[in-house]
């Protein structure tokens, strides 16, 4: 199975060979390194860029209003903050324009912690890119949704906000890209280049099938009854495991992977809390002006008679930065255990009767937890 | 020439008046750039695509609006701010200009920022042929900020040379802070000659200079494929903006040079060039008037175009295309 950096190269390649993508760019981008994540290896039309990120950003808004294609990859999101105006006017360029220009293209950065990253290599971005008005913003869990949900970045007419987690991106998956051999070894060979001289090197690429995962769709990928978890990015495998630790406990759970962080996919997101009557938010963005934050206002707004307590988010520490030690990192954003204490806490809590008012019984758990 | 500059002008007036009475929120432009903006103007090559002319302009470009086929009465009525501004909708600040049939891209106050984007059309223009360039005009002191060196850097890599042209109409301020502040130099070409970029200074008050080093760099830009940099030296005849209270100062006055000398050179009659003046006033206030009665946008419109709705959409104004 493909690593989410190959599936990412393969959606690219994809988006070269059926999608019209012009220009695929950044620092290291091209050849011979491919991206310091190897995202972008042996692509036809991946180049590198002056190390400028808002020559980057404003070269991708360039290349957008001639109506051509552009993918630009910041190297970390830690790094985009200098260019963050020049989001927002890509963002607003359809609007303040009446409809004029609108710009097609994708920013791909790498967002979140779980490499000893430290400062600058660890943080997250989505609360900041969700404050930003006329961009769509995806993040993929999985190789599949991040082969996926790139093919769909590539064919929206808006700029689009790819945010892979990067713990995931040296992940494989459990699902074949359309087109992908089944052998790993065999896809390695054909498409990552070789250590020492690339000077020669030409990837082969696989016939690659059409596969799309819609904008604004989450997927559900835990059933249960007792809560509903909302989540994105690296924590999805963090929360599944979780719900799975806690299922001889006799607790599920509704774990949705958002997917897609704007446009959100309310009508999932209702169904499940409505069903549930109870709401966790976990994601690894500094707690203060989160995006769960606005996630659970809007449950708060429309559910609110039907919820049993009050949404809870977990979220990471409101600090200045993610510290090397791994003492420091595991203090800084959620960790399975706390995700476990958390989601037990929310099943087994005293809540609101919905039809009746009154409060309900809490769940009795085994003696030998 | 002479009458594309008193159109500008008189257009600017008009701006600027009706802020005055209570026709608009806020002006800024450039009445004392026409010899710089106008010439620029007529000479760009107008069209929608990579295969003509890509303008990252600033809010001191009405003349190269004006000399392009923009309306008064299009200038009017987004700085009244109706739902028939064609280039926003009443949404935008006046003088910045968004009109997809020509290339005018989208303007923003937050200066320097066109500059580098034009790197970006300029790109598509060099691999797909063509003579097409990109255009990028801002004032001196906005150079300061970063955007302008990536222009430069982007423009000029080794091999991979940029059709752009670079251009610093330098008014000698930065709303209040004069260059002299600012600046060890005052030719700021200099520092594209750091990066082996083609430049010249020309004196923005001359609309014929003006015309003959523009022609120069486009040529230039267009036959190369590689960029230049021209700083015209112009004039702010009305400060910074309405935060600047928008009243005349006593700088070089390029239009009334030029008529001076079209006069002086028997080129022009008084009648004539009196004749302009009337024609133009009367077209503004009649296009005030006509603005006054056309709608605001309705409120319920907030959402729209946030993100693309389908279609084709844009024009060029009242002239159209």
């Amino acid at each position: 199975m493909a690593t989410m950096a190959q599936a990412i190269r393969l959606a690219l390649h994809y988006g070269e060979e059926h999608l019209g993508v012009s220009d695929i760019f950044g620092e290291d981008v091209g050849s011979p390194l491919g991206g310091v994540f190897t995202c972008t290896q042996g692509l036809r039309t991946a180049w590198n860029s002056p190390l400028d990120e808002r020559g980057i950003i404003g070269a991708a808004m360039g290349i957008a209003m001639t109506g051509r294609i552009a993918v630009a990859e910041i190297q970390f999101c830690d790094y985009i903050y200098n260019a963050i105006d020049l989001l927002k006017l890509a963002g607003n360029m359809g609007w303040s324009s009446n409809g004029q220009f609108h710009l097609p293209m994708v920013v791909m950065t790498p967002v979140g912690s779980g490499i000893h990253g430290s400062m600058y290599h660890s943080h997250s971005f989505e609360s900041v890119m969700t404050h930003t008005p006329g961009w769509k913003v995806v993040m993929p869990s999985t190789p599949l949704d991040a082969y996926g949900l790139m093919i769909s970045a590539l064919k929206d007419p808006n700029p689009v906000m790819f945010l892979p987690p990067k713990a995931l991106l040296r992940t494989k998956g459990s699902e074949l890209i359309p087109g992908e051999p089944e052998d790993q070894r065999k896809l390695h060979n054909m498409i990552d280049a070789p250590l020492g001289d690339r000077a020669h090197w030409k990837p082969e690429w696989p016939e690659l099938g059409a596969y799309e995962v819609p904008i604004g769709e989450a997927n559900l990928v835990r059933e249960g009854k007792h809560g509903t978890v909302l989540t994105y990015g690296r924590l999805v495998g963090v929360c599944q495991r979780a719900v799975d630790e806690l299922s001889p406990e006799g607790l599920s759970f509704d774990v949705l992977d958002l997917r897609t962080l704007w446009p959100i996919d309310w009508e999932r997101i209702l169904a499940s809390v409505r069903r549930t009557g109870r709401l966790l938010v976990v994601n690894e963005d500094t707690e203060v002006t989160n995006f769960g934050e606005h996630l659970i206002r809007r449950v708060i707004d429309e559910s609110f008679s039907e919820l049993q307590l009050a949404p809870r988010l977990l979220a990471g520490a409101h600090i200045p930065g993610i510290g090397m030690a791994w003492t420091l990192e595991a203090a800084s954003v959620p960790q399975q255990p706390e995700v476990v204490q958390a989601l037990r806490a929310l099943a087994t809590a005293p809540g609101r009767d919905v039809a009746t008012g009154g409060l309900t019984v809490p769940l009795q758990l085994p003696r030998y937890r | 020439m002479h009458d594309l500059m008193v159109k500008t002008r008189v257009m600017e007036e008009q701006l600027i008046a009706m802020t005055k009475l209570g026709d608009g929120y806020f002006w800024i432009g450039g009445p004392g750039e026409e010899a710089w903006g106008v010439p620029l103007g007529m000479l760009v090559d107008k069209g929608e695509g990579p295969a003509h002319d890509y303008l990252h302009l600033h809010y001191r470009s009405s003349g190269i609006a004006v000399a392009m086929g923009v309306q008064i009465i299009d200038a009017i009525r987004q700085m009244r701010a109706t739902a028939t501004d064609p280039f926003s909708g009443g949404r935008n600040f006046v003088n910045h200009y968004a009109i997809r049939a020509w290339n005018v891209l989208p303007m923003t106050p937050t200066l320097e920022v066109q500059y580098v984007m034009a790197p970006g059309t300029a790109l598509v223009q060099k691999r797909e042929g063509g003579r097409g360039i990109s255009i990028v005009n801002g004032g001196d002191a906005a150079t300061a900020e970063g955007d302008f060196e990536s222009c430069l850097i982007w423009s000029s890599r080794p091999g991979q040379e940029l059709p752009v042209l670079i251009l610093i109409g330098h008014n000698k301020f930065g709303i209040s802070t004069p260059s002299s502040e600012e600046w060890p130099i005052q030719d700021l070409t200099q520092r594209a000659a750091v990066y082996g970029m083609k430049r010249a200074l020309v004196d923005g008050n001359d609309p014929e200079a003006s015309y003959l080093a523009l022609k120069d760099a486009m040529d230039y830009c267009r036959e190369t494929r590689k960029p230049f940099c021209l700083q015209g030296n112009v004039s702010r005849l009305n400060g910074h903006s309405s935060s600047t209270g928008g009243a005349r100062i006593n700088e070089r006055d390029c239009v009334i040079e030029y008529e001076q000398k079209l006069l002086k050179a028997g080129v022009l009659s008084p009648e004539a060039a009196k004749a302009v003046w009337e024609k133009y006033r009367a077209e503004a206030r009649d296009a005030l008037d006509q603005v006054r009665e056309e709608p605001f946008p309705a409120a319920e419109t907030i959402h729209q175009h946030t993100f693309y709705e389908g279609g084709d959409v844009g024009s060029a104004g009242s002239e159209g295309t």
